[in-house]
């Protein structure tokens, strides 16, 4: 034993659902535990039972704990406990919360990706209700978001998040680190099904076969047979230039995103509104991904104050042929949903399109016409596509033919 | 020490006597029916006043002797200066200083700023307080540290009270923005306007005695009056009553928690697509953060059919103020301004009307506004499978909150009441609350982040929103699933003594709240 004390967590006074835990392990004197919580006339026994179990569970029988606790979830304190006894004892065993039923899904590969929620590893306040806001995918983030020293245990924590929140259907997603950190986060996430694994900051179609392989070795070892997807993120000049690639690399990749702060700091620009700066990345990252048959995914809009340029930001981004953004607030969630989705004034147009299109087929006429206006078969394609996604997304019934004189 | 109980109509037991004084076990929702006649002050004359009207004196400390200061006395106050007022605390510094002992405040409710109380609760000058009680306070009442009993009542519950003669007030001291020298008074105009000052109307009316404090002295006469001069014997004026940016918050803000942002969107979902929001419709909501982002998009939708508002009953804000400034309100009637906007618009808007809470709230009145109101949001701490609610105990069983016109406000046409599912842990949803304030069967329907419950006695409410898509849920379910992400919790551990009563609003007695036991 090196180093007898460590500390995880989080508390402050903004701090909400989440804990700060000390610990010493001793030689002797039994378990001493100060618990300061806003929720212990509440579960204040329970919070105890739990540490000693935990304490127990590692074989820990002198030890002096220190907790500060703001309503922290049990799976929350479970954590925090066991990453402070890895930091000393360098113990790999691991207390698992359950895995609930409910969290036990997998999901398709052409499945919607409009929004994805970032939600910062180590800031477990942020997960709990995050499902509800309807996202089409939620992503735990071991990268960007969790500080350096705090690597270890967010591990912890999106590890229990995914076996004990309930994100009501979203695709459960994590972002791991760069390299060979982010080949050690798989072993901390994959046994607990995920079904996405996001890799940032991508410029090798290697590095994406080395994940794959890491995977795959992983759910051999515990025996997982359900898919799991990659989201390769490009963020530099390099990345751009082997994006066709990067798309190909493997049959689980599904989509690819672009990320322009760490982009347009490579290209040593500013990043801009308008977005000039990036058009060429963003058109070539979306013809490389449609070019490998998987989904272009654009950049996350940082200003979470403004709705309407994210509105905007979000139909130009439709227009260049994205299909998902990233979200970095709860409240874009609706606004990027609505943005991809077709409106109304496209579903009456595409209804019209494709009636046009089986009434000729009917007549047996080769020729396509809507009024005096004539319909070329790429025309009725996008139009077909336009009606598929407003079935999928539930804006039109699947009998919509038959409604409609 | 240990007075008779009983258990009471709500089935919760209850003393037949508090402070000494009997009281009325709840017999359920009208039941209570009130007898005899009103209380009345004694007849004053106005010989004894000076005949140019002028009552000015020279502090509030010989104010408060010539009112004939005394040990036991019973003193009220006004809270429309919330967080900001100067002058409650000042009266029992100079209670103090005079060494009388014994005092009983009687707040229309109390605020963090009136936590420097808590040394003269300590030193005898005040033996209770009648009246809600938030952070320290309610904490130090919780813990049994409180000479008297505590009695809860809400804002019209108060005014019942005065009026029937429960409570006795010898001396009502009135802080009012404007006042001229005969002491009419209002809450507008000088630096420490608060828009309106109706909470204390039924005191000046019933006090035996009368001071209005002031820092804004004009010439008679100080109009429109909302507390009339011929109910006043003495007027002071002092440099500051209050500290303008803690009386009103400058601006009140809609909620920027994504939750209550998702809660706010299921309530006007549900107050559209059940059909309660209609052409005409009345409604009252308050001034948190959830409320706020209601009355946004109830505007929305408002604004989108081509709809009006009757009127809205405040406390108002500048969410109500806009809708009335842009046609989607016909009226506002005022109890309280919650911020700048407000204050304003009660100054220059004839449609903006100062509404006493004597008329709106009083159950023995004839008539009560409340039952007018289409559609009431509130809030509470707890909520039990029966639907009753808490509003001033967490489930850790601190008092912590008032009453505030909780209860009165719960004879509107559909009650809701949008809360978080837990908070910090802490589950809104439980078994049995831990104090009951309002009674299940007025509650209409309960809106969470997970899902909403209607009452199962609402049954046109249920048949309204079947096919809408909305989440429906029951509280059993809700309640599960708070247990299932937070975890069971213990109960709270009390003992025998009892340190609050909470009556009901008709002045019965519906719960209480007993002394906690320390946690280890």
């Amino acid at each position: 034993m090196k180093n007898s004390t460590a500390v995880s967590g989080n508390a402050g006074p903004k701090v909400r659902s989440d804990c700060e835990i000390f610990i010493e392990l001793r030689e002797e004197g039994g378990i001493i535990i100060d618990l300061v919580s806003k929720v212990k006339s509440l579960y204040g026994e329970s919070i105890i039972e739990l540490v000693k179990e935990i304490l127990a569970f590692y074989s820990i029988e002198n030890a002096v704990l220190r907790i500060n606790d703001s309503g922290a979830l049990s799976f929350v304190i479970a954590a925090r406990l066991e990453a402070c006894i890895r930091k000393i004892t360098g113990t790999t065993l691991e207390f698992l919360p359950e895995l609930l039923p409910v969290n036990r899904y997998s999901t398709a590969r052409d499945r919607f990706r409009f929004s994805r929620l970032y939600l910062p590893g180590n800031s477990p306040g942020l997960m709990i209700n995050a499902g509800l806001h309807l996202a089409d995918g939620i992503i735990l983030d071991l990268e960007d978001s969790v500080a350096p020293e705090k690597k270890e245990e967010a591990r912890i924590m999106v590890r229990n998040a995914l076996r004990q929140i309930d994100f009501y259907g979203a695709e459960r997603m994590v972002r791991i680190n760069q390299g060979e950190k982010g080949l050690e986060d798989l072993n901390h996430v994959i046994p607990h099904n995920v079904n996405l694994i996001i890799i940032p900051k991508c410029e090798d179609p290697g590095y994406i076969r080395e994940v794959e392989r890491k995977i795959s070795e992983i759910k051999t070892a515990n025996g997982i047979d359900s898919n799991v997807y990659l989201m390769p993120v490009i963020e530099s000049a390099r990345g751009v230039e082997r994006s066709y690639e990067i798309a190909s690399s493997s049959e689980n990749v599904v989509a690819m995103a672009i990320g322009l702060e760490d982009y347009t700091a490579d290209l040593g620009v500013a990043r801009t509104i308008a977005g000039n700066e990036s058009f060429y990345a963003r058109t070539r990252i979306v013809v490389a991904a449609k070019a490998a048959g998987i989904q272009p995914i654009d950049s996350v809009f940082s200003d979470v104050g403004d709705m309407e340029a994210l509105r905007q930001n979000v139909l130009s981004s439709r227009a260049l042929g994205f299909e998902g953004m990233g979200c970095i607030h709860p409240r874009q969630i609706a606004v990027i949903k609505k943005g991809f989705s077709p409106d109304n004034d496209e579903i009456e147009k595409a209804k019209k399109i494709v009636m046009a299109f089986d009434t000729a087929r009917e007549n047996g006429l080769g020729v396509v016409s809507l009024g005096t206006k004539m319909i070329d078969p790429p025309v009725v394609l996008r139009a077909q596509r336009t009606l598929r996604l407003a079935l999928n997304l539930g804006l039109i019934p699947p009998n919509w033919n038959d409604s409609v004189e | 020490m240990a007075s008779e109980t009983v258990i009471n109509a709500a089935g919760r037991i209850v003393p037949l006597e508090i402070n000494g004084t009997p009281v009325i076990p709840y017999k359920g929702v009208g039941k209570h029916r009130p007898e005899g006649r009103k209380y009345s002050p004694p007849i004053a004359t106005c010989s004894d006043y000076p005949a140019d009207g002028n009552k000015v004196v020279s502090s509030l400390e010989e104010a408060l002797r010539l009112c004939g200061l005394k040990n036991g006395m019973t003193i009220s106050t006004h809270h429309h200066l919330r967080d900001g007022d100067l002058i409650s605390n000042k009266v029992f510094d100079i209670a103090s200083d005079m060494n009388i002992k014994d005092l009983i405040w009687f707040p229309s409710a109390s605020f963090p700023c009136n936590d420097p109380v808590i040394k003269y609760l300590e030193d005898g000058t005040i033996n209770r307080i009648e009246g809600s009680m938030n952070g320290p306070l309610g904490r130090f009442v919780s813990e049994g540290k409180m000479k008297g009993t505590a009695v809860l009542r809400s804002h019209g519950g108060r005014v019942q009270a005065i009026q029937d003669g429960e409570v006795k007030i010898d001396i009502a001291v009135l802080a009012a923005p404007s006042a001229d020298s005969f002491g009419n008074a209002k809450g507008t105009g000088g630096s420490s306007a608060c828009g309106v000052i109706g909470y204390g109307k039924a005191d000046s009316m019933y006090a035996t005695k009368v001071i209005i404090v002031t820092d804004n002295l004009i010439e008679m006469p100080c109009f429109p009056m909302e507390i009339e001069g011929n109910y006043v014997d003495y007027v002071v004026v002092v440099d500051k009553i209050g500290i303008p940016e803690k009386i009103v918050s400058g601006t009140t803000q809609v909620t920027k928690s994504p939750d209550r942002l998702l809660i706010a969107e299921l309530t006007a979902a549900f107050i559209e697509k059940s059909g309660i929001l209609k052409d005409g419709v009345t409604m009252q909501a308050g001034a948190g953060g959830t409320s706020l982002a209601i009355a946004v998009f109830v505007h929305q939708i408002l604004k989108d059919k081509g709809w009006k508002s009757k009127f809205g009953f405040g406390g108002s804000t500048k969410y109500m103020v806009k809708m009335l400034e842009e046609g989607q309100m016909g009226h506002i009637l005022d109890a309280q301004a919650f911020d700048l906007d407000s204050v304003r618009s009660i100054e220059n808007n004839p449609n903006h009307i100062a509404y006493p809470v004597f008329n709106a709230y009083n159950y023995h009145s004839k008539g009560n506004l409340t039952s007018l109101m289409d559609i009431m949001i509130l809030g509470a701490t707890e909520i039990d499978l029966n639907f009753n609610g808490n509003v001033v105990t967490h489930s850790d069983g601190y008092l912590l909150h008032g009453i505030g016109g909780w209860q009165n406000c719960l004879h509107a046409r559909n009650v809701i009441l949008p809360i978080p599912l837990f908070r910090d842990r802490i589950p809104v949803i439980v078994d049995e609350v831990t104090t009951l304030c309002g009674p299940g069967e007025l509650i209409d329907v309960v809106i969470t982040e997970r899902g909403i419950a209607i009452n199962p006695l609402r049954r046109d409410l249920i048949e309204s929103v079947k096919g809408s898509g909305l989440p429906i849920r029951s509280l059993t379910e809700m309640k599960d699933e708070a247990e299932r992400i937070c975890g069971k919790p213990q109960k709270p551990r009390f003992e025998d003594e009892i340190v609050a009563a909470v009556k009901w609003v008709d002045g019965t007695v519906i719960d209480v709240i007993r002394k906690l036991k320390p946690v280890k």
